[in-house]
């Protein structure tokens, strides 16, 4: 997974709320079966008004969105991070966002940046003409016009985002702890350990 | 372990921690994995290219749903009909492929316990109480009907459980949702989770794991309380719970799966013990009497938008955040509603009876009890009733629902998903109205322009009946 340290780009003042994954990437997308080439489907409703922020020359490829409270509610298809990754997305701000979303895009090395509606105002202005720039390692989004808005972070996403570490990598170097855990659930809760049997 | 009193989540959660890291992130154990053909073929691919395995195969349980279409699936000669989309078929033989490679469980897609993920699960004593259970798929949280704590998870996380079992996760808060009093006459679980979603909003329970308490839930069959969970996520919750209780033990004994011998003492012993402890306490807890629930329906585009059926359609200008006022106003152009007309004057021209949220007998028996010596009205012009899963519908054929609904006019089609999400033939038409038992009435979600309103199956069986959206209770005597 790719290293997210800084980002320095424009952002897409799109500023709804509500934005759910069916808008994000419709669900005839979902038949895919490999992660690649979503961009396409990646907002296609509103991309059918040709007045659209995503393909405007201003904002095309712009790396960061900007997005209304609970941003990516619905489904859990990790499709959605995927599509945004491919549009060339990198990190969302909103002021909040759906559980199972953050999770997909945080997998995906996709940055979630909470900030309150206020700043996330501001940033909608400044964004129509200007760069923004998001430090993850300091934990700040900052304007070229001295705004600074701080952030919070879960310490081992930020870790996992600043490193591009993988997750499946690092849970299975914990095989030891996993194997005492199974073998105590063996003997506490028996059934639980027994699954299905393949006819 | 503490002898701090603990909330049924809590005690899940401490029952499953494999490790706690110094930032309070848990390795979470996962006891049941349910796998179908949408948002596992990139997880599978991904094993395969770094040479990894499933750890533990007997806990995966695989079964195509989304993309099948719910007409027939093997001619007479037994031979399978191709399936017309080449992306669905595509994905589909993934599976088919992947679980064989991977040494999992696959039930086929013309195999008697085929269905909907989370009818399956249940009815094959799979997902049990207490459990800790996952699925690439936000409407998960419906096994938390059996007391499970059971969540929809995204790709990588279905990658991520294959290759370890586990999960890491940080803990929820807690909310009590506690439902007091009786349900009235013709309100049933999907009107109580419709309205609690009208309550708490879309985005009311994130962050949360609900639990939902109180005589009215307590009250509710198993196959309500899969209703209710099933829809936790529509309110923004990560999970829903209902504590087990001697209808869950009755519902789950001798299911194929199920514990047997001295380990169905022991399984019903401990699960009995779940129940959270008095003297614990919520992060949140809401209220609700359930004698103020109508039979309730969806008016907009998000399951929030709920108005009771005597009701009428809001006025945009009535919501005091200025956001919702402009998509209240959004939602109406895209339903083709006016503010202040009566909900039972909407005219429907498409029914659907179906869907993890109300696919399940009793929803099916609900159904056909409206149905029965009626016909549908001229004007609903596509009407099908979808069994949860084979069993569902063996069962439901050899109590004759099958021939109420038939006789009704609507169509008896094979399980799976269908109708509940355009991603396979079953859709609605652009511009068309449809009185849905599902759980999404996004713009788009039943296919490309559809109108939905989210309904129970009752409902939708009386709005096939009239032709409009209708108070049931007025067709029941």
């Amino acid at each position: 997974m790719e290293a997210f340290r800084q980002l320095d780009g424009r952002a897409i003042p799109f500023g709804a709320k509500n934005v759910d994954t069916d808008v994000i990437i419709p669900s005839h997308w979902l038949k895919t079966i490999t992660r690649d080439g979503l961009g396409k489907g990646a907002f296609e409703t509103l991309r059918k008004d040709p007045a659209n922020l995503f393909d405007s020359a201003e904002f095309k490829g712009s790396p960061i969105l900007i997005a209304g409270d609970n941003f990516g509610c619905g489904s859990s298809r990790e499709h959605a991070a995927w599509a945004l990754l491919d549009l060339g997305i990198k990190a969302v701000i909103a002021p909040s966002f759906s559980d199972i979303f953050s999770g997909n895009a945080f997998k995906n090395g996709i940055l979630t940046v909470v900030l309150p509606q206020e700043a996330i105002d501001r940033l909608m202005e400044v964004a129509r003409t200007d760069k923004v720039h998001i430090d993850l390692e300091n934990q700040v989004v900052t304007t070229p016009f001295q705004d600074r808005f701080p952030f919070e972070i879960d310490p081992f996403r930020k870790h996992c985002l600043l490193e591009g570490l993988d997750e499946v990598g690092l849970t299975m170097a914990r095989d030891t702890a996993i194997t005492s855990y199974e073998n105590k659930a063996r003997a506490e809760l028996p059934w639980l350990s027994k699954g299905v049997e393949l006819a | 372990m503490s002898s701090q009193p603990r909330t049924l989540y809590e005690k899940i959660w401490d029952a499953h921690l494999v490790e706690r890291r110094e930032d309070g992130t848990c390795l979470i154990y996962i006891d049941r994995h349910l796998v179908h053909e949408v948002t596992s073929p990139q997880a599978f691919e991904a094993l395969r290219v770094s040479g990894r395995k499933v750890r533990r195969p007997d806990l995966t349980l695989a079964v195509p749903d989304h993309n099948l279409p719910t007409t027939a699936r093997r001619d007479t000669a037994g031979q399978r009909i191709p399936i017309a989309d080449l992306e669905s078929a595509q994905q589909l033989a993934a599976l088919e492929r992947n679980a064989p490679e991977f040494g999992i469980r696959l039930i086929g897609d013309a195999d008697a316990e085929q269905g909907i993920v989370h009818v399956v699960g249940p009815e094959q004593g799979f997902s049990l109480p207490g459990a800790t259970i996952v699925c690439g798929d936000s409407h998960t949280a419906c096994h938390g009907g059996l007391g499970a704590l059971a969540f929809g998870i995204g790709t990588s996380e279905v990658e991520h459980v294959l290759a370890t079992q586990t999960l890491l996760l940080g803990q929820s808060k807690t909310m009590e949702v506690r439902v007091e009093g009786q349900l009235g006459p013709g309100v049933t679980a999907k009107d109580l989770v419709l309205h609690i979603t009208g309550v708490l909003g879309a985005a009311g329970g994130t962050g949360y794991v609900i639990e939902y308490t109180g005589s009215a839930v307590r009250d509710l069959s198993i196959e309500g309380r899969l209703t209710v969970s099933n829809m936790a996520i529509e309110h923004g919750a990560r999970a829903g719970l209902i504590a087990p209780d001697e209808k869950t033990v009755a519902y789950v004994k001798g299911r194929p799966y199920a514990p047997k011998g001295a380990d169905w003492d022991k399984a019903v012993e401990w699960w009995l013990s779940l129940a959270t402890d008095p003297g614990a306490s919520y992060d949140k807890v809401v209220t609700i009497q359930a004698a103020e629930i109508a039979p309730t329906v969806t008016w907009g585009t998000s399951p929030e938008d709920v108005v009771p059926i005597t009701g009428v359609v809001p006025d945009p200008a009535s919501f005091v955040d200025p956001s919702k006022q402009e998509a209240a106003q959004k939602s109406l152009d895209y339903m083709g509603l006016t503010p202040g007309q009566r909900m039972q004057d909407v005219e429907v021209q498409n029914v659907f009876i179906g869907s993890c949220t109300n696919s399940r007998i009793e929803d099916l028996r609900a159904a056909a009890a409206v149905l029965k010596g009626h016909t549908k009205a001229p004007n609903v012009k596509w009407a099908i009733v979808v069994p949860g899963s084979g069993l569902v519908k063996r069962q439901a054929e050899s109590e004759g629902l099958d021939k109420v609904f038939i006789e009704a006019g609507l169509e008896w089609r094979e399980p799976g998903c269908s109708a509940c999400l355009g991603m396979n033939p079953d859709k609605v038409p652009a511009g068309e109205r449809c009185a849905s038992t599902s759980n999404r009435n996004f713009v788009g979600r039943q296919g490309p322009g559809a109108r939905t309103h989210l309904v129970s199956p009752a409902m939708a069986a009386a709005a096939a009946v009239t032709g409009r959206l209708s108070d049931v209770r007025e067709l029941l005597d």
